[in-house]
């Protein structure tokens, strides 16, 4: 069976760079950017993009909403 | 068909509450004004009207209950007597802030501290200054009947619905607790939730729909130069409201030689004075101030063209008789007679004062 | 043999599972970088999209932190003085029983200062929800301490850690309320784990359900973190939250 595959878009200007998505992260998909964004954060980006479930674990804990995620089940395609 | 009755002044400002719709009662029991909440619960209002009464379990939720009830265009009130109005103070300044439309009421006992339950009219200050912190004014109606009592309560509400404001009345133990015959106003229904949302769907908090942004009731503004702005809307509102809604009562004031300038209970006596006076040659003249703020300034700097001495009667240690010397601003003599903790002047002892401290 | 997607045709292709409610505003949230209250906020404003309930909600946020919430929860709101949510939100309710009211409450505010409007909102069965985000220290003001900092706890109030033989001990509102019989739901709940957040959501929907069917206040407490408060980091404040705040404010339902 097909994983299920996941992505997510990070608002970069919107994080303040608080590292709990990346605690929460159960695939160790994301890490801190070492550039800072408009606001002199270093945002959360998805550094290993590929290992994305979509679980969703990082948008519930991310307190400035800046997370949005997307999930895509292959089966479902082959049906 | 008119309708009279024999009520306390406190059971009046009561009745005229359910007669006029208002939606929410929220009080706290405190002498001399415990009758208010006592006759709206014998009455159960909401069997009559659907009025809300609430026995808060202090002044300070009481006037908090205000602000939610006002902040969602209802008729929301509350009373007290002095220490509750005190303990008001925070809520009163909120509301004002937020620019919320109530009715409280104040029955004055004497004090300051617990003081005396007996009548006074020591918080005229509190009343008319603002009271609690902040820039900002109330709207103050001062009964000198159990009639006024009644009748101040439509006039409190259609004020501080025109302008988004507190109004307050400014009562005391002896309007409150004397009974006199009272007309009573016919009964007004309560607004309809469709009908708050017509009037006042542009500030009140009933609920968000799609087709307009939210509304939020706040106080607050950490901008300075916003809270600036915010505090400006405010000050011209009260120009406005003193430009328009000034009340005042003259009596015997075409020939008067002295001017008695006393509200509420303060007026009653005067007017027995008055009575006095004549009988002694003295041709008196009394202004009643029916609001305290706005204070019927120019009316007695007018006055003071045509009197020679001005005698500021009222229960406390002197407190009107400032508002009254800077209207008059120096033009002619002006002074203060008052008994307080609680004592209440006799018509006799006013006329002494004026002829010791004015005529001379 | 499934084909390999790239992130943007996943983007493209999948299923979009998670983004911000629309109940929240687009304003930047105004609290530091970590802070609990945003996950709180937005587990508030989920449960009122998801029930529908937003062109008939009512918040009020008194001062604290969460003074400003009104900046972010699209919905009608109103600000209250310091502690008097709970009575301004009983005199909301009780001259429009038919919509849904609540309150958004720190620590200092509902047991210090709000303790009494608290317990009589409660004792009243006042039909509302409580939210109380429980951090163990006054944050907006700077980090003095709270009612609830535990003991022993450094604040800019207790430098030296609470000492309770003069400063009392870490109260424990949600357990007091809870003893009261206008109280319908108690519960204590923590928002700085995926699964701990999702519980808490239920949570609130519960308590919105039961003003739905009028069975009184329910009372959320969030156990939050306050890392600038703290001086800490986000993910250690998190950390020093399981191992020192938990113990003494113990998750799950205390009635209901």
């Amino acid at each position: 069976m097909a994983k299920v595959r996941g992505a997510i878009v990070v608002d970069t200007e919107r994080c303040k760079g608080c590292d709990l998505c990346v605690v929460a992260c159960p695939t160790d998909v994301i890490a801190l950017n070492t550039q800072l964004n408009g606001k002199g954060f270093n945002p959360a980006y998805p550094a290993n993009h590929d290992a994305c479930t979509g679980c969703m674990s990082c948008a519930l804990v991310c307190p400035d909403m800046c997370i949005t995620v997307y999930r895509y089940k292959p089966q479902k395609e082959a049906v | 068909m008119e309708e009279v009755k024999l009520m306390k002044g406190n059971e009046a400002v009561a009745e005229a509450a359910i007669r006029e719709g208002v939606d929410g009662y929220f009080g706290y029991p405190i002498t001399p004004q415990s009758e208010v909440i006592e006759y709206l619960m014998l009455e159960e209002p909401h069997k009559r009207t659907g009025m809300v009464v609430l026995q808060a379990e202090s002044e300070i939720a009481a006037i908090n209950m205000v602000y939610g009830a006002a902040a969602c265009g209802k008729k929301a009130m509350t009373s007290s007597s002095s220490p509750g109005i005190s303990l008001k103070q925070e809520g009163i300044s909120y509301m004002a802030g937020a620019e919320l439309p109530c009715l409280i009421v104040n029955v004055v006992r004497g004090g300051p501290g617990l003081g005396t339950i007996q009548p006074s009219q020591a918080d005229y200050f509190q009343s008319v200054k603002g009271g609690g912190h902040g820039d900002y004014k109330l709207i103050v109606l001062a009964p000198a009947s159990v009639q006024e009592m009644s009748d101040f309560v439509e006039d409190a509400f259609v004020l501080a619905f025109k302008y988004r404001n507190p109004a307050m009345i400014l009562s005391d133990g002896l309007i409150g607790q004397m009974m006199e015959k009272v007309k009573l106003k016919p009964q007004k229904e309560r607004l309809t939730e469709k009908e708050i949302r017509e009037k006042y769907d542009s500030w009140a908090t009933i609920g968000k729909k799609e087709t307009r942004e939210r509304n939020i009731i706040t106080s607050l503004e950490l901008k300075s130069e916003r809270q600036e702005k915010h505090n400006d809307k405010l000050q011209a509102k009260y120009r406005e409201i003193e430009k328009n809604e000034v009340r005042y009562e003259k009596i015997n004031c075409e020939n008067a030689d002295y001017l008695l300038v006393a509200y509420g209970s303060s007026a009653r006596i005067c007017q027995k004075t008055i009575q006095l006076g004549k009988e002694k040659g003295i041709n008196i003249g009394l202004i009643r101030p029916i609001t305290l703020w706005p204070f019927p300034s120019d009316v007695i700097n007018e006055a003071a063209d045509k009197v020679k001495g001005i005698l500021s009667v009222e229960l406390n240690a002197g407190q009107m008789v400032e508002d009254v010397k800077l209207a008059v601003n120096g033009k002619i003599k002006v002074e203060h007679f008052g008994r307080y903790g609680g004592m209440i002047h006799s018509p006799d002892e006013v006329l002494e004062a004026l002829e010791q401290k004015i005529i001379k | 043999m499934s084909e390999i997607l790239t992130p943007e045709e996943i983007i493209k292709k999948g299923e979009l599972v998670f983004k911000k409610t629309k109940f929240m505003t687009d304003a930047n949230l105004s609290y530091c970088p970590g802070c609990g209250h945003g996950v709180a906020h937005r587990i508030t404003m989920e449960v009122i999209e998801e029930m529908g309930i937003g062109e008939q909600t009512i918040g009020v946020a008194p001062v604290g932190c969460s003074v400003l919430a009104y900046d972010f929860m699209n919905i009608d709101m109103q600000q209250a003085a310091h502690g008097r949510a709970p009575a301004v939100a009983t005199g909301i309710k009780r001259v429009f029983p038919e919509k849904y009211v609540f309150t958004y409450q720190g620590d200092g505010d509902l047991a210090a200062i709000g303790t009494n409007e608290t317990i009589h909102a409660c004792n009243r069965a006042e039909n509302i929800v409580i939210i109380f985000i429980n951090n163990g220290i006054y944050g907006m003001t700077g980090g003095q301490m709270a009612p609830t900092t535990l003991e022993g706890m450094k604040s800019s109030t207790s430098p030296y850690g609470r000492d309770v033989s003069t400063m009392g001990h870490p109260i424990k509102i949600t357990e007091m309320v809870a003893m009261l019989p206008g109280v319908c739901y108690a519960t204590r709940h923590a928002v700085h784990k995926p699964g701990l957040v999702r519980k808490a959501k239920k949570a609130i929907r519960k308590a919105f359900e039961n003003q739905r069917d009028k069975k009184g206040t329910s009372i959320v407490e969030i156990v939050s973190n306050c890392n600038s408060g703290w001086k800490m980091t986000p993910v250690d404040a998190n950390i020093w939250l399981e191992e020192n705040m938990l113990p003494v404010f113990p998750l799950g339902d205390i009635k209901g």
